[in-house]
């Protein structure tokens, strides 16, 4: 195996493969990045490129990148140690040899020799499945990044540290709760076939990753595997300069709750806010809340008085003004947790709409003071009540 | 009279402690027993809860294993526990103490500690107090009890152990160090087998050779939190007031059950079966208390005696069955125990609050009424019908381990 590619091409596609390795992997080899320069039959002959690979049987990411190959071959080194190599690496053409056991790294005048491992004990990756259409790359990190908001983050249940991914026709929709608060949005893609409904309950975490990592491209194509399919699966497919990048990611069992349903409720006190005076005044006055108790919030005709801490320890007040509609209203909330939701608001009003002091808040993005919400992404969040 | 008065003044601490509280209970209501070895316990698998003198006489201990207990003395009279009558007999002795001093720290259901300087006028010195007590309890209850009278509780409590059975001693002011210096360390208060053991490698055998030791070699050994601690009660420190507490639970930082199995175990059901009644347990007593807590602790003992203790922190506090039950049988499966075999298991639930100071996330699925409410009414229930009035299935037809 013998190939030159362009450093800074090199650099970032093996970052990005790297970047889902295992830090403490179950089998040595899954610490690994597969490097691939032999023509399969899909790639055209004369289009010679580089395939990374990295695994660990969760999630698989592939790059691929143009590159000059001399001699066909595959190795396997060590993908962390060489992220930190291509990271800093001069600029030049870097050249890349199998050496026996030894893979050797050339770039100007430095040189790098690293172990190998048998690339015989190395998994073969899962199959990209078929695509299913493609999304707009921004709007969906975009989306993911509100939806993964509310994804719970405790392993031991494992449910909810995912994000269910509805796609129908020309829409997406993807959901996440940790029974606190949940999330959804919503927003428009290119379908392959019209009449495509499918569900997909994606680990939230990759999800987001996978996500933020493709947007250098203009588009995402998502492919999910057959409902029948023996393993759940679902594939991104983004480009990158002369590249592409692919990964898959095995779905997540079980009855997620049904969140869309939790929307409903009707409000009886509307608030508008604007979103950023709003966090601002959230983040000083929940400094002096001790763990597990609220930012107290006071709704009234035109203002809310947000409180925190307790007359033994320290407290914080502030006032802030309101657009208010209904009833008057006291509630009191996480605020680690409202901050969360507030934070992927990207609107420069916020809405908030409640029931009961008991019962959740629901937030939306407005464009202007006393304008309908924009319901492309929702938050809703229970409160914090004293025990009794 | 042992030890007779000496001068208390400047020792207003009492510590009360009653003589063979349980065993005593017991054979009061049955004639026939007195002057017999008697043992309350268990059964033939729990520990000795309580002895009569007769019974010690052959060297059986509080906290021996019955077996033990049975091999020692063969002709001793085992009683089963009546922890209903204990409870009561407690309260009744712990009202007599208030009667005297508000200042009544209850440490258990059978001793106390009460600060009675505020008694002096109306009762006397603390001497006085403390034979006045004796009198009423012996009186009232038909059981006997023994007095440590001195400045601090760690010497009144040492007092009191002097003088069982049916005693009282003072340990005047002047005379603290005379007293200490002579007796163990393992007497000191906090001294347990570790530190005694550590102390002993020390070459210091008596609470004299530790205060006879440089403060330095000690915090080297011990800690400098311990060897502080032990060395100020070595020369007669330690604390002086007394903190009112009706109930040994009240105000503690914890609360724990524990059940040791009538035969040793090795069913994940039937353990998980008595983590669901100790969870009970806990939780019914700590919503009597008005506490809630946020970490959840596992003990388990092997049949070999090892004893190990895992913890787990909630999101947060709670009074909840449900949730402690989940989270010590999470705790359990995480001891990926294969097939060992247990003897006891225990639960606790430790960092409480009150519960009116402490919130509570509301979650999205939960309805309104969840298993908090559904607790308390059968707490409501349980008081007006008894304890079984109503009980989780799994736990219907399993009869106690």
């Amino acid at each position: 195996m013998k190939f030159r590619v362009d450093r800074d091409a090199l650099a970032e596609s093996v970052a990005w493969a790297a970047r889902s390795l295992p830090s403490r992997p179950s089998v040595p080899v899954l610490a690994g990045l597969l490097l691939d320069v032999s023509s399969t039959g899909e790639a055209a002959a004369e289009q010679s490129e580089l395939r990374l690979s990295g695994f660990d049987y969760e999630t698989s990411a592939r790059a691929t990148l143009p590159a000059e190959v001399i001699a066909e071959g595959t190795a396997l080194v060590s993908g962390r140690l060489l992220a930190d190599i291509c990271r800093s690496l001069p600029a030049h053409q870097v050249e890349i040899t199998l050496d026996g056991q030894r893979v050797s790294l050339v770039c100007g005048s430095a040189r790098f020799t690293l172990q190998t491992m048998p690339v015989e004990d190395y998994p073969a990756l899962p199959g990209m499945p078929e695509q299913a259409g493609s999304v707009a790359s921004d709007a969906f990190a975009h989306s993911v990044a509100q939806a993964v908001a509310a994804a719970g983050r405790d392993d031991m249940l494992p449910l909810l540290t995912g994000v269910r991914v509805e796609v129908d026709g020309t829409r997406i929709s993807m959901m996440a709760t940790d029974r606190f608060r949940a999330s959804m949005v919503e927003l428009e893609w290119s379908p392959e076939r019209s009449d495509v409904d499918r569900q997909a309950l994606v680990p939230a975490r990759v999800l987001n990753d996978t996500a933020k990592s493709l947007t250098s491209g203009a588009r995402v194509g998502v492919a999910l595997a057959d409902p029948g399919a023996a393993e759940g699966l679902i594939g991104f497919q983004g480009e990158v300069g002369g590249g592409t990048r692919r990964t898959t990611t095995r779905l997540l069992d079980g009855e997620f709750p049904r969140v869309r349903q939790l929307f409903a409720s009707e409000p009886t006190t509307q608030v508008w806010v604007e979103t950023a005076a709003l966090v601002e005044s959230l983040r000083r006055v929940s400094l002096v809340a001790e763990r597990n108790t609220p930012v107290r919030l006071g709704f009234e005709a035109d203002r809310v008085l947000l409180e925190a801490g307790s007359g033994d320890e320290a407290q914080a007040s502030e006032s802030l003004s309101v657009h208010l509609t209904g009833e008057p209203l006291s509630i009191g909330f996480n605020p680690g947790y409202l901050l969360d939701g507030l934070a992927v608001v990207d609107a420069p009003w916020c809405h908030l709409a409640f029931t009961q002091a008991t019962r959740p808040v629901s937030i939306a993005g407005a464009p202007e003071e006393g304008s309908d919400p924009d319901l492309s992404f929702r938050y809703l969040l229970m409160p914090l009540r004293l025990q009794g | 009279m042992r030890g007779g008065y000496g001068d208390d003044s400047g020792c207003p601490i009492l510590h009360v402690d009653m003589d063979a509280f349980y065993a005593s209970v017991a054979i009061r209501d049955r004639p026939e027993l007195r002057g017999r070895p008697v043992i309350v316990g268990g059964g033939h698998r729990g520990v000795v809860l309580s002895a009569s003198y007769e019974a010690r006489v052959h060297g059986v201990r509080s906290a021996m294993p019955s077996m033990r207990a049975r091999r020692l003395c063969p002709q001793a009279v085992v009683i089963p526990p009546d922890f209903r009558l204990f409870t009561t007999v407690s309260a009744a002795v712990m009202e007599t103490f208030r009667a005297v001093t508000p200042l009544v720290e209850a440490m258990s259901l059978d001793e106390a500690f009460l600060d009675v300087s505020g008694a002096r006028r109306r009762l006397g010195s603390p001497a006085q107090v403390a034979e006045h007590l004796r009198t009423r309890i012996a009186d009232e209850q038909a059981i006997s009890c023994s007095v440590g009278v001195a400045a601090t509780t760690a010497l009144a409590k040492l007092a009191s152990r002097r003088a069982k059975p049916d005693g009282l001693l003072v340990v005047p002011r002047e005379r603290a160090t005379a007293f200490l210096h002579p007796l163990a360390v393992d007497e000191l208060w906090g001294v347990g087998d570790k530190t005694a053991e550590q102390l002993r490698r020390l070459g210091l055998q008596t609470i004299g050779d530790l205060a006879h030791t440089p403060l330095s070699l000690l915090r080297r050994a011990l800690g400098p939190l311990t060897a502080d601690h032990l060395y100020d009660l070595a020369w007669g420190g330690g604390r002086t007031t007394v903190t009112p507490r009706r109930h040994v639970d009240e105000p503690d930082k914890s609360m724990g059950a524990d059940e040791t199995f009538s035969r040793d175990t090795d069913d994940p059901e039937v353990i998980r079966r008595e983590l669901l009644r100790l969870s009970r347990r806990v939780t019914g007593r700590m919503r009597t208390a008005g506490v809630v807590g946020r970490t959840v602790t596992l003990r388990v003992r092997f049949a070999d005696f090892t004893t190990i203790t895992r913890a787990r922190t909630l999101a947060e506090p709670t009074d909840v069955a449900v949730e402690i039950y989940a989270a010590a049988c999470d705790l359990f499966s995480r001891l990926g125990l294969q097939r060992a075999r247990l003897r006891l298991v225990g639960v606790r639930v430790e960092g409480l609050t009150a519960a009116t100071d402490s919130y509570r996330q509301l979650t999205l699925d939960a309805r309104p009424s969840g298993w908090r409410d559904a607790e308390r009414a059968a707490d409501q229930a349980a008081s007006r019908f008894g304890d079984s009035a109503v009980v989780p299935a799994v736990l219907l037809r399993t009869r106690r381990p």
